[in-house]
């Protein structure tokens, strides 16, 4: 492998490990905080895909289009149905034991597939890449790199910092942390924890939509996109450690490297590299590489 | 209509039951601003079930309860908090994953009426122990520190109520009379307590009111003083 082709395959595997923290990130929180295992998670991400798929033509005839208005507007929607969500469904599952989570959330998968196959059928679809993001840069003599997936990093960047100063520095945040140690505490702190839990939510709705939005002109949209990125994000999230955000960004960069890099170098092997990766860690730290409180 | 006139928390008849053991059978209790109340009796008869039935913390309940004449009677943990109410649990309820910066800070609000006059710096100078430890996690401290980081953590809500349970539960003597000194600052500072602690004496002496549980009732009520001179005292106490 030469330079120019690591160099490439370092930043497509940093593009996916970034695209797979946004999903994980909201997985772990959800578990960790709420204690609820959402398998509809991946649905979320596909969801967010086909929000891109669908709402540009319509954006299109009625605002004049744009892509990022596209990206607001479906990121509005996401915030808007995640707290739809929590408080139609998710916020009778707190209690709940984890079989009971597992088979609502399961059947909301079912209920998302079936829905996308009546709105927009089963068909694979092509989400066009904005016309100022189509070029590429060209990387030595014969390579180039598209600039959508250097803007897709990019994007994701910007939020993993804004999710972690959100985290770490604000009192939100703060709140979130203790949320997960305490409940009965918290709210004897005045803190209304079930709004608490439906903002995380909700954010945890957006970032998982959001990842879907802006990968859909890379992967393209078809059914069943939702259930392999949850199965890989479990994967994020037990290597990371449940509940641990610092963990999750870790643990998607770790695989996204070693799915990325599998496929170049152990081809034959790549499909089974990642849970390799899981199984040894799991060995070398039971409770993943760091432990949330 | 209840008539609040000074009170500041009015309770009347409360009842509370975990699944179907009944804990509480119908408890008067009230509180005027400012006064310090000592909630005394033997384990097991009710105290930490009263307290936490008064902050919302028993879905199942029954019975009258006000603060400053708004009912709470079905009010949500997060309700009676905003009402000016502040917990220090047994146990001391920091959070264990924040640093003790971030333990204080998730806290502040104004009081009910916008006071602001505990602010994170004089909550530092009040416990010049914490000042030390700022960045140190919550579960990196000693008991003694715990209850001052909860009981500084408390005063960041500005409340009008702090309600202390096992006040100084497992403390080294030291650190107990520190503790007392501070619930006295309290005290002076125009803060009602509700406080349960096994040392009775000091809790008799520290307080305006007490009274004592036992399975579930007040058998003993009235001014500190009075309940100490009690013959049935030591009794109910099984001291």
């Amino acid at each position: 492998m030469d330079l120019t082709t690591f160099l490439i395959q370092c930043l497509n595997a940093l593009q996916y490990g970034l695209l797979l923290f946004l999903v994980a990130s909201g997985l772990t929180l959800i578990f960790g905080i709420m204690g609820v295992i959402n398998l509809a998670h991946g649905s979320f991400y596909m969801i967010g895909a086909y929000m891109a798929y669908a709402l540009s033509p319509v954006i299109e005839a009625t605002l004049g289009g744009g892509f990022f208005l596209t990206l607001l507007i479906g990121l509005a929607l996401a915030v808007l149905l995640g707290y739809l969500l929590e408080w139609a469904f998710y916020s009778y599952l707190y209690n709940r034991d984890h079989l009971q989570q597992v088979l609502m959330t399961y059947g909301l998968i079912l209920v998302f597939e079936e829905l996308r196959s009546l709105l927009v059928g089963d068909d694979v679809h092509g989400v066009q890449i904005p016309d100022f993001l189509s070029g590429s840069i060209p990387l030595g003599e014969v390579m180039s790199y598209p600039v959508y997936r250097l803007f897709v990093s990019a994007m994701c960047l910007v939020l993993v910092v804004g999710l972690f100063y959100i985290f770490n520095r604000t009192r939100l945040g703060m709140m979130i942390r203790a949320g997960a140690s305490n409940r009965e505490m918290i709210q004897s702190l005045g803190i209304d924890i079930n709004f608490l839990y439906r903002v995380v939510f909700a954010a945890g709705f957006a970032l998982a939509a959001f990842a879907g939005m802006v990968a859909a002109p890379v992967s393209s949209v078809y059914p069943g996109m939702g259930n392999e990125v949850l199965i890989i994000c479990f994967v994020v999230v037990v290597i990371g450690g449940i509940g641990s955000i610092q963990g999750a960004l870790v643990a998607a960069l770790l695989i996204g490297f070693i799915d990325t890099f599998g496929k170049v170098l152990l081809p034959e092997a790549a499909g089974v590299l990642v849970y390799l990766a899981m199984a040894v860690i799991l060995l070398w730290k039971p409770n993943g590489l760091f432990k949330a409180a | 209509m209840t008539t609040h006139g000074d009170f500041l928390l009015e309770a009347e008849g409360v009842h509370a039951w975990y699944g179907s053991s009944h804990v509480l059978h119908g408890i008067d209790l009230r509180i005027s601003r400012g006064q310090t109340v000592g909630l005394l009796g033997r384990n097991g008869m009710g105290k930490s079930t009263l307290i936490r039935t008064l902050l919302g913390h028993v879905p199942q309940r029954d019975g009258h309860i006000t603060f400053f004449g708004h009912d709470c009677s079905r009010a949500k943990p997060h309700q009676v908090a905003r009402m000016g109410v502040a917990y220090v649990p047994e146990g001391r309820g920091v959070f264990p994953n924040l640093t003790v910066r971030e333990n204080l800070l998730m806290a502040a609000r104004p009081g009910r009426d916008g006071r602001c006059d505990w602010p994170y710096e004089r909550v530092l100078e009040r416990f010049p122990r914490l000042t030390e430890r700022l960045t140190n996690l919550g579960n990196q401290l000693s008991g003694g520190e715990q209850q001052m980081l909860s009981i500084g953590r408390a005063l960041m809500t500005h409340p009008d109520l702090i309600i202390l349970d096992e006040a100084t539960e497992g403390l080294a003597p030291l650190i107990v009379t520190e503790i007392w000194n501070v619930i006295t600052d309290i005290k002076e500072s125009g803060i009602a307590t509700l406080i349960v602690d096994r040392d009775f004496r000091r809790v008799l002496s520290h307080s305006d009111q007490a009274l004592v549980l036992q399975k579930g009732l007040v058998e003993l009520a009235g001014p500190a003083a009075e309940v100490a001179e009690s013959p049935d005292l030591t009794r109910l106490l099984g001291v």
